[in-house]
């Protein structure tokens, strides 16, 4: 029977956080677009942990919204909790955190590709990456030309977008019980690794974990420490409207582990496949199984434990802090050790997963192959971890391969310009052994880069590009002429020592002044602020909330 | 690693009896196998096992035999370089190791620049920065103890010291970020206070450094030593007696030292830069003005300065000036001219010194003929010289050396860094930890001085040769439990 051939620009391997954002730029680029999935159930799907954003992850959503990506308007659309951790500290590490409806991010995601011009979602495993010989200047080796399904369908096409997470070769471990599948038992895809390493394609083997999620009914929460979201909710995406976000929050819960869990897990350590040796890939160690930690930490009497919900209309709960690899019966009573889990009841047992991978430095900083020109990639194939990591890669690999096609110059962001282009410079240059995290101490101008700012740094590039409107782009240009206009006049406003001002200074706090200073100088004094100064600063005009907070980070931070 | 193959003549320059012409490089045995025949004049240096040693000659290229020599072959990576290594052993005297050189250079091999062999065992991994910078230091070692210490570098003592400092620094940077990255985990709670402390305990740890360093220079290049009094009150004569030979014109005219003068001289084995100045008087003589402003500006550069006294006159106007000058030096005034009628005592020196600081100055005695003045924040002594008789100087010699090795500077078990960059280093990171104090006390947030930590992390970094790179990542997640 004759196979179907089918003619797109742009075939997306995956339907993750990575994909989706890839393949929404290619398409809002006006490519024609297919993007596959083992299951159109798995869209946008949070295998592991309900958040989106934390410490340099919430930095990473915001700019992939200010250069055009869809995280973040997502998770403003479908969170429960919000956060802003780190607010004691400077305002460079102030991080957003929200907890996800998982259920409702993957719907509304699904949705956002299903209404999407110029894509086609589509159910098939790709098997196959065919790619031809080619020559051009500079340049000796292979080109892509289309991909093959399971089914026996070819698409041809002039790029390929690998997303494929931790599908390749995906194997599942809990104790003893070893399942060749992928997350969620979702079906893995088994014939990929083969097709690329035809192609000089060096594959790894990476692992990653994730804890046990309990019956809601079963957890006794008198016994736990309550965790509420920040009073007033900031969204994630430029284009929210602050007020759309202000709603009835969930809370999650902490307690923690103690010596007993510790004894048990020692005491079944020769039952873990990673101390049994079973599991070949290498973790990450920022997020440690529990075992780990017991094993490491040998000193820490107590870890922490968040039960954080998985949804609204679930009863499932995450158990954060205990992923582990241990045999179900161990699991049980380990967790079971924990106050107010004594009589939990697990609905998804924890388990680890190894899967196929490469090492980036195979990849250009456009995320394209080095040898074989049209195929990109993102995520966690990129041997990366992270719904946030893998976003950001797709959408820039999403955007290249559109250049690529389009015959314009890749996007590559400095490590001076974004966490974006840290998070790519570091995966296509440096050795990483373990699936790579984002950090905010991996950000050398990490003063410059604020999450805060995240539109008036990239919001330009994203234009350009063309995923960012000229409507956007305008109204993005107008507050940076706020913002400079108003530190302008800050500066040139003298405030003398005349009584009343030096009354107000005392009333603060302050050091009265021996000469005239300008409005700006006095805010570079911790105790005062722009909004405490509206006393002496009769000329003020009203301003929108962010750029006045621009305009105060940008003057302290001269200071 | 592919390199050119160097050459240079690795025996001092003089007419000693052997030489060694070192060659180094990928080629290296290749260029002086076409040089060099054994004594069936055959070309077969490249058959020779490594680490040998072998009897011939040296050809030039139409069969002249050069000279006799020994030639060994040290083959990478078990050469000081790690690389091929050939060492030509001739007959020295300086026209034949030229000889030979050029030689080599025709064949093939380019000419070292200073410090490049060690720059090589550096970059081949051979050695570490401080211990190729300590080897470059003994290349240029003025004298003993400057030989000394930079021994002492090559056994590493800085490296562990700056080692050390820097795995206290990481460990705070690691503790800050692990913390931003993981703030539901690790707590930022009451650790200012905590580093205040620690801080204050590196800080002083740096200065300490920065002292020996501030040594080490002296050590290394000499010590800067001015000559300072008035006309022909025998600073000439001074330094002729210690330099043991005529340098400075010496006439009974006064003011025949018109210019400044400088020479290096061995004193029992510590390297003094004497500089002679001009007598200093109120004069009117355009030629001799000048050379009393320098010596006025070269004073203030001054690491020791030597004020000469004729015990013979009575103190004027002129010696007040000079008292000015010597504030805040290390200072020896010599009481000169003993054999001479005296007529101003050490009790008269103080009651000048008195009038001129305007602040009370006594004496105590450091042994029968050297008193100390206190009363100054640096040492100040007064001895009795006589430079006519020779009298008092071995006094001065020993009181040199104590002031310097054992007395008022560290000198005996301490670090010396002996090296301009190794100090702007130290400096920097000196000014970084600075930072983190102000950044304390102004209250401001951690992520903010953690910027100034790594910063100082990296400065010590430069020292010992080494960079960054994912120290932090590493340390973060060995030393602090990060989780999800």
């Amino acid at each position: 029977m004759p196979n179907i051939r089918e003619k797109v620009d742009v075939c997306v391997v995956g339907a993750g956080h990575a994909g989706c954002e890839a393949a929404l730029a290619c398409a809002r680029l006006g490519l024609e677009t297919v993007i596959f999935t083992v299951s159109i159930d798995s869209v946008a799907l949070m295998p592991c942990n309900p958040n989106i954003g934390g410490t340099s992850k919430g930095h990473l959503v915001r700019e992939i919204d200010a250069l055009g990506g869809e995280m973040g308007k997502n998770i403003d659309k479908t969170f429960i909790q919000s956060k802003m951790l780190n607010q004691s500290k400077g305002p460079a590490v102030h991080s957003l955190r929200a907890q996800a409806d998982k259920a409702d991010y993957s719907r509304a995601m699904r949705k956002v590709l299903e209404n999407q011009e110029h894509l086609t979602l589509k159910q098939a495993e790709v098997c196959e990456i065919l790619a031809k010989d080619y020559k051009e200047k500079d340049f000796v080796g292979k080109k892509i030309i289309g991909i093959k399904t399971f089914t026996g369908t070819v698409y041809e096409c002039q790029a390929v977008i690998l997303c494929t997470g931790t599908y390749l070769k995906a194997r599942c471990l809990c104790g003893e019980a070893i399942t060749y599948t992928g997350p969620n038992g979702l079906q893995p895809a088994n014939h990929l690794t083969d097709s690329l390493k035809e192609l000089g394609v060096e594959m790894r083997r990476f692992k990653t974990g994730t804890p046990a999620r309990m019956d809601k009914r079963s957890i006794d929460f008198s016994k736990m420490e309550e965790q509420f979201g920040d009073e007033r909710v900031i969204p994630f995406s430029f284009t929210t409207n602050p007020e759309d976000v202000q709603i009835d929050q969930v809370s999650c819960w902490l307690t923690y582990t103690n010596e007993k869990t510790h004894d048990i897990i020692r005491n079944n350590l020769d039952r873990s496949p990673i101390y049994a040796g079973i599991i070949e890939g290498t973790g990450p160690r920022y997020c440690p199984s529990i075992e780990d930690k017991v094993v490491k930490f040998a000193d820490k009497e107590r870890h922490q434990v968040f039960i954080e919900p998985e949804g609204l209309h679930t009863n499932e709960m995450y158990v954060g802090g205990m992923s582990s690899s241990l045999p179900e019966d161990v699991q049980l009573a380990m967790y079971r050790t924990v106050p107010g889990l004594e009589h939990c009841k697990i609905v998804r047992n924890a388990y680890a997963i190894e899967y196929d991978c490469i090492d980036s430095r195979q990849l250009y900083p456009s995320l394209e192959f080095k040898s074989i020109k049209g195929l990109f990639s993102g995520g966690q194939f990129n041997g990366s971890s992270g719904y946030e990591e893998a976003a950001a890669q797709g959408l820039i690999a999403g955007i290249n391969a559109s250049m690529s096609i389009q015959g314009k110059e890749p996007i590559i962001l400095d490590r001076s310009q974004a966490y974006i282009g840290v998070l790519i410079d570091d995966l296509v240059t440096k050795e990483n052994k373990e699936p790579y995290r984002m950090m905010t101490s991996r950000a050398e101008y990490r003063l410059l880069l604020r999450q805060d700012n995240a539109d008036l740094r990239l919001r330009q590039i994203g234009y350009e590009v063309g995923l960012v409107s000229e409507d956007l782009y305008q109204s993005c240009l107008f507050k940076k002429k706020q913002i400079d206009q108003e530190i302008e006049r800050l500066k040139n406003t003298v405030v003398g020592a005349a009584k009343e001002n030096q009354d107000f200074l005392i009333s603060h706090g302050s050091t009265p002044l021996k000469t005239a200073a300008n409005l700006a100088e006095l805010m570079c004094r911790p105790e005062l602020s722009y909004e405490i100064l509206s006393a002496i600063d009769p000329l003020r005009k009203a301003l929108p909330n962010d750029v006045i907070e621009q305009v105060e980070i940008e003057i302290k931070y001269e200071g | 690693m592919k390199t050119d193959t160097i050459a240079a003549i690795a025996t001092a320059m003089s007419d000693s009896g052997i030489g060694i012409i070192r060659v180094s490089g990928n080629e290296a045995v290749e260029i002086v196998n076409k040089v060099y025949q054994n004594v069936r004049h055959e070309n077969i240096l490249k058959k020779y096992k490594s680490h040998t040693i072998h009897y011939g000659f040296i050809v030039e290229e139409d069969g002249t035999v050069l000279d006799e020599v020994m030639i060994s072959v040290m083959k990478a990576p078990r050469s000081y370089t790690m690389e091929d290594t050939v060492e030509i052993n001739c007959h020295g005297g300086v026209l034949m190791m030229q000889k030979i050189l050029s030689l080599v250079m025709k064949a093939g091999a380019r000419i070292a620049e200073p410090g490049e062999f060690t720059k090589r065992a550096f970059l081949n991994g051979r050695i570490d920065l401080s211990k190729a910078e300590a080897v470059m230091d003994i290349i240029h070692a003025k004298n003993e103890f400057a030989l000394k210490s930079s021994v002492k570098q090559l056994k590493g003592s800085v490296y562990e010291k700056i080692k050390n400092l820097r795995e206290e620094i990481l460990f705070e940077i690691a503790f800050i970020e692990s913390a931003l990255d993981d703030p539901e985990h690790i707590s930022l709670d009451g650790y200012s206070e905590k580093l205040s402390d620690k801080l204050e305990n590196i800080i002083m740890k740096l200065d300490k450094l920065l002292y020996s360093a501030d040594n080490g220079k002296m050590l290394k290049e000499g010590i800067n030593t001015v000559i300072l009094g008035k006309p022909n009150v025998g600073k000439s004569s001074l330094l002729n007696l210690l330099a043991g030979k005529e340098r400075a014109i010496v006439t009974d005219v006064a003011g025949t030292t018109r210019d400044i003068l400088e020479e290096t001289i061995i004193l029992d084995q510590i390297a003094l830069n004497m500089i002679d100045t001009a007598g200093i008087r109120n004069t009117e003589d355009v030629v001799e003005k000048i050379g009393v402003e320098k010596a006025r500006n070269i004073s203030k550069e001054a690491d020791l300065i030597l004020y000469v006294i004729d015990g013979s006159a009575v103190l004027d106007e002129s010696d007040e000036d000079i008292i000015r000058m010597i504030s805040g030096k290390n200072t020896i005034i010599l009481l000169n001219k003993s054999d001479l009628q005296e007529v101003t005592d050490i009790q008269s020196v103080i009651d000048v010194m008195r009038k001129v600081m305007k602040y009370d100055v006594t004496v105590s005695s450091k042994d029968d003929s050297c008193y100390k003045i206190e009363g100054f924040d640096y040492p100040v002594y007064i001895i009795k010289t006589s430079t006519k008789k020779e009298d008092g100087m071995e006094l001065l010699t020993t009181l040199i050396k104590d002031m310097f090795f054992h007395g008022e500077l560290i000198y005996n078990d301490e670090v010396y860094i002996t090296n301009a960059r190794h100090q702007e280093a130290l400096y920097d990171a000196r000014q970084s930890m600075e930072e983190v104090r102000k950044s304390l006390e102004m209250n401001m947030p951690e992520d903010f001085y953690s910027i100034d930590l790594m910063n100082a992390y990296t400065s010590l970094g430069f020292i010992i040769g080494e960079e960054v790179g994912d120290d932090l990542v590493n340390e973060i997640f060995s030393k602090f439990c990060m989780g999800k």
